[in-house]
């Protein structure tokens, strides 16, 4: 009886979960040349199949994974590119089965790995929600019900029976959201999904996820976004290499983090610009901070001058845009904003630089968030993918501790005498 | 939260053993189904310039064809029909056949986006597609009618086992698409054998000729290929042929039903690998 009542605690419990995949399993025989060699190949190959696993040719995307999510808990996912987060939603979200270990799930799950997953161009709007909701795990009735507030919430009432190929991506993307957002099973899985649309667009998005959180539902998080990850959830999970390094409060364990080695993304380029943040107006093409003279290391200290470079596309002829800086550090403080002067940009590429003076910025972590603003005021666009670790150097002073504040400036500094002392060892007796 | 002592609790896991088919499942993701066919009729009714014209167009240019080199020039004996109608029943539920295996067999390659990104019975791919084909058979049919009230021919009440046709037609297809759709995530070679095996595969149906040229005592055999009793079912319950296919339409069931089962359980095999490799 005490176990059944253990399971209706939690949402979640991952018991050693494990996943391999063997490499080399992702080749693609495509050419008719490939299919003749893998052809004439193939009796050969079922021999060394046959031998056994190959350790070499085999690789753990993740190892030993151990966590309890809480009923209506909201819990993050996070680490970098590669420790195994994306492998974990696919094994809990049942499109891949793990190696090893159990997964135990109480509730309906739902997940959300990409907006528009099914989505056909050739169909309308009204029939994509529909085929859409259905692959999501929606009833008909159900979508039915919602189809209103679907509608609304992407804002593409006039075009609803318009086929999705004329959409702007604005459009596809708004109501691609809509559809996932309005799904409501118990468990929620969500990738990261929110690093679509233009700003106005995020916020809403990230407001109805809030929402949904608020109901009571379970939701697991992955996100890049730390900003997001602190607003949304509770408890997060630190994965690393494949396997859990740290599960804790969202403040300490971001925090952390966000300071830890390796952690910095100091370069985010995007060749196919639909798959780059932004909209119709903007896009960006390539953020990137480094050391103004690039000795090749990637090393930065705090005697580094940094350069930040913003390339981005411009779709309006005309348009008066500006980059901005907004200069975090780890624990959120902003630590300032700057920006170039607003003036009229012609269609296309455009690349703006900033540099970051050296002797300014401690020996700590920071967020560069990339802003685009139009006229001045309107935000187009905002990236928060962008950190730098600044280290620190050999000191010419005889301090070696930990050097406090969020910037280090070096500041001018001036000292002089202003009374001289003549020589007593009583001061008290020279007046 | 009340609601808990009902939440449904599932154990995600290695599949380990010798495991169900769990074809419930697929019930339970009946609407998806219904969702997946009706895009496919959508998408190439939408896409093709010709749209519904092509269902007509291709079965009436290859009865043509065969009327020309089979039944003029070859003089093929057609079992006292009139050529082209013999022919044209042949080819609506070959065609449906033919294109639910090629359609059913690309399918689970076509749809890696869903594979990679949504978990549902994979079943319901391969099963979309061959669903999909009958909205072509439906419109070819109604141009048999019209060949049949032009030859004067009148179907007999044998017209009733016409479905059970139709089904065992559609079977034979998704028996061998399952099988083919495994394969084809994993062997990309697959797409390029179906055109190659369709083809062979027609000529060895009693389509351009009857089955009545092969040797009586070897007649029933030709059931083995699960579309000779298929067709030769369809010229019996719309033509009228005097002798119903018998024995052959038994063993054609019964190579479908083997078949099937054998798909299944492959792809069922397979089906927690699309995702890896797809």
């Amino acid at each position: 009886m005490k176990r059944s009542q253990d399971n209706n605690e939690f949402a979640i419990r991952a018991e050693g979960i494990g996943k391999r995949y063997k490499l080399g399993a992702q080749e693609r025989y495509r050419t008719l040349r490939d299919t003749l060699v893998e052809t004439a190949t193939a009796p050969f190959r079922i021999f060394q199949r046959r031998r056994g696993p190959d350790p070499a040719r085999e690789f753990w995307a993740l190892k030993d994974i151990s966590f309890d999510v809480k009923q209506g808990e909201v819990v993050g996912i996070i680490g970098r590119n590669g420790a195994g987060k994306s492998t974990l939603l696919k094994i809990l979200s049942r499109i891949t089965e793990p190696t090893e270990g159990e997964a135990v799930i109480h509730g309906r799950i739902g997940s959300l790995l990409e907006v528009g997953t099914g989505f056909h161009p050739e169909l309308s709007g009204r029939e994509n929600i529909y085929l859409n909701g259905a692959i999501l795990g929606m009833r008909k009735a159900e979508i039915q019900s919602k189809f209103d507030d679907i509608v609304a919430f992407a804002e593409v009432e006039r075009f609803i029976d318009t086929p999705v190929k004329h959409y702007s991506s604005g459009m596809y993307t708004r109501l691609a959201f809509a559809v996932a957002a309005h799904l409501e099973p118990e468990i929620l899985v969500i990738d990261e999904v929110l690093a679509v649309g233009d700003l106005a667009f995020q916020k809403k998005c990230l407001g109805k996820m809030r929402e949904v959180a608020n109901t009571g539902r379970t939701v697991l998080f992955v996100s890049h976004n730390m900003t997001a990850v602190r607003s949304l959830c509770s408890r997060v999970v630190w994965l690393q290499q494949g396997t859990v390094n740290r599960i804790g409060k969202v403040g300490e364990v971001v925090g952390e983090y966000l300071s830890s080695s390796g952690a910095a993304v100091m370069q985010l380029e995007w060749p196919n610009p639909d798959e780059a943040p932004g909209d119709d107006q903007v896009r960006l093409s390539r953020v990137s901070v480094k050391a103004t003279h690039d000795d090749g290391s990637g090393m930065v200290n705090v005697a580094t001058a940094l350069t930040v470079e913003v390339c981005y596309w411009n779709f309006t002829p005309d348009v008066i845009l500006n980059v901005s800086l907004e200069v975090y550090s780890v624990e959120e403080v902003c630590l300032f904003a700057s920006f170039d002067t607003p003036r009229p940009r012609p269609q296309g590429l455009i690349r703006s630089l900033c540099e970051i003076p050296a002797n300014f910025l401690n020996d700590t972590m920071y967020q560069i968030k990339v802003l685009l603003v139009r006229d001045a005021g309107t935000i187009l666009l905002k990236h928060e993918g962008l950190t730098v670790e600044v280290n620190d150097v050999e000191r010419d002073v005889p301090y070696y501790g930990k050097w406090v504040g969020i910037c280090r400036p070096t500041l001018r500094w001036s000292s002089e005498v202003l009374t001289e002392l003549p020589e007593v060892t009583n001061v008290a007796a020279a007046f | 939260m009340t609601q808990t002592d009902t939440l449904p609790t599932l154990r995600l896991g290695p599949t380990r053993g010798f495991l169900k088919l769990n074809l419930s499942e697929v019930w339970l993701y009946r609407e998806l189904l219904y969702f997946l066919v009706w895009r496919d009729i959508k998408v190439r009714y939408k896409q093709t310039a010709l749209g519904a014209a092509w269902a007509v167009l291709q079965p009436v240019m290859t009865m043509i064809v065969f009327s020309i080199f089979f039944g003029r020039l070859a003089k093929v004996p057609s079992d006292g029909i009139p050529y082209p109608v013999f022919a044209y029943t042949a080819l609506l539920p070959w065609q449906l056949f033919a294109f639910a295996l090629t359609e059913s067999s690309n399918s689970l390659v076509g749809s890696q986006n869903l594979i990679t990104k949504v978990y549902f019975p994979r079943l319901v791919i391969p099963l979309a597609s061959v669903l999909a084909g009958l909205v072509d058979f439906a419109i070819s049919f109604v141009v048999l009618l019209i060949l049949m009230a032009i030859y004067g021919i009148r179907p007999t009440v044998a017209v009733v086992w016409l479905p059970l046709f139709v089904l065992l037609a559609l079977a034979s297809a998704l028996s061998v698409g399952l099988w083919f759709s495994a394969l084809n995530v994993k062997y990309r070679d697959v797409r390029y054998t179906i055109p190659f095996l369709t083809q062979i595969w027609m000529f060895a149906t009693p389509v351009a000729y009857s089955s009545t040229l092969v040797p009586p005592e070897w007649r029933a055999w030709l059931g083995l290929n699960p579309m000779a009793g298929v067709v030769e079912g369809f010229r019996w319950a719309l033509l009228g042929k005097a002798t119903g296919p018998g024995l052959m339409l038994w063993i054609s069931i019964v190579a479908v039903v083997l078949l099937l089962v054998g798909g299944l359980i492959y792809f069922r095999r397979m089906e927690s690998t699309f995702a890896d490799i797809a």
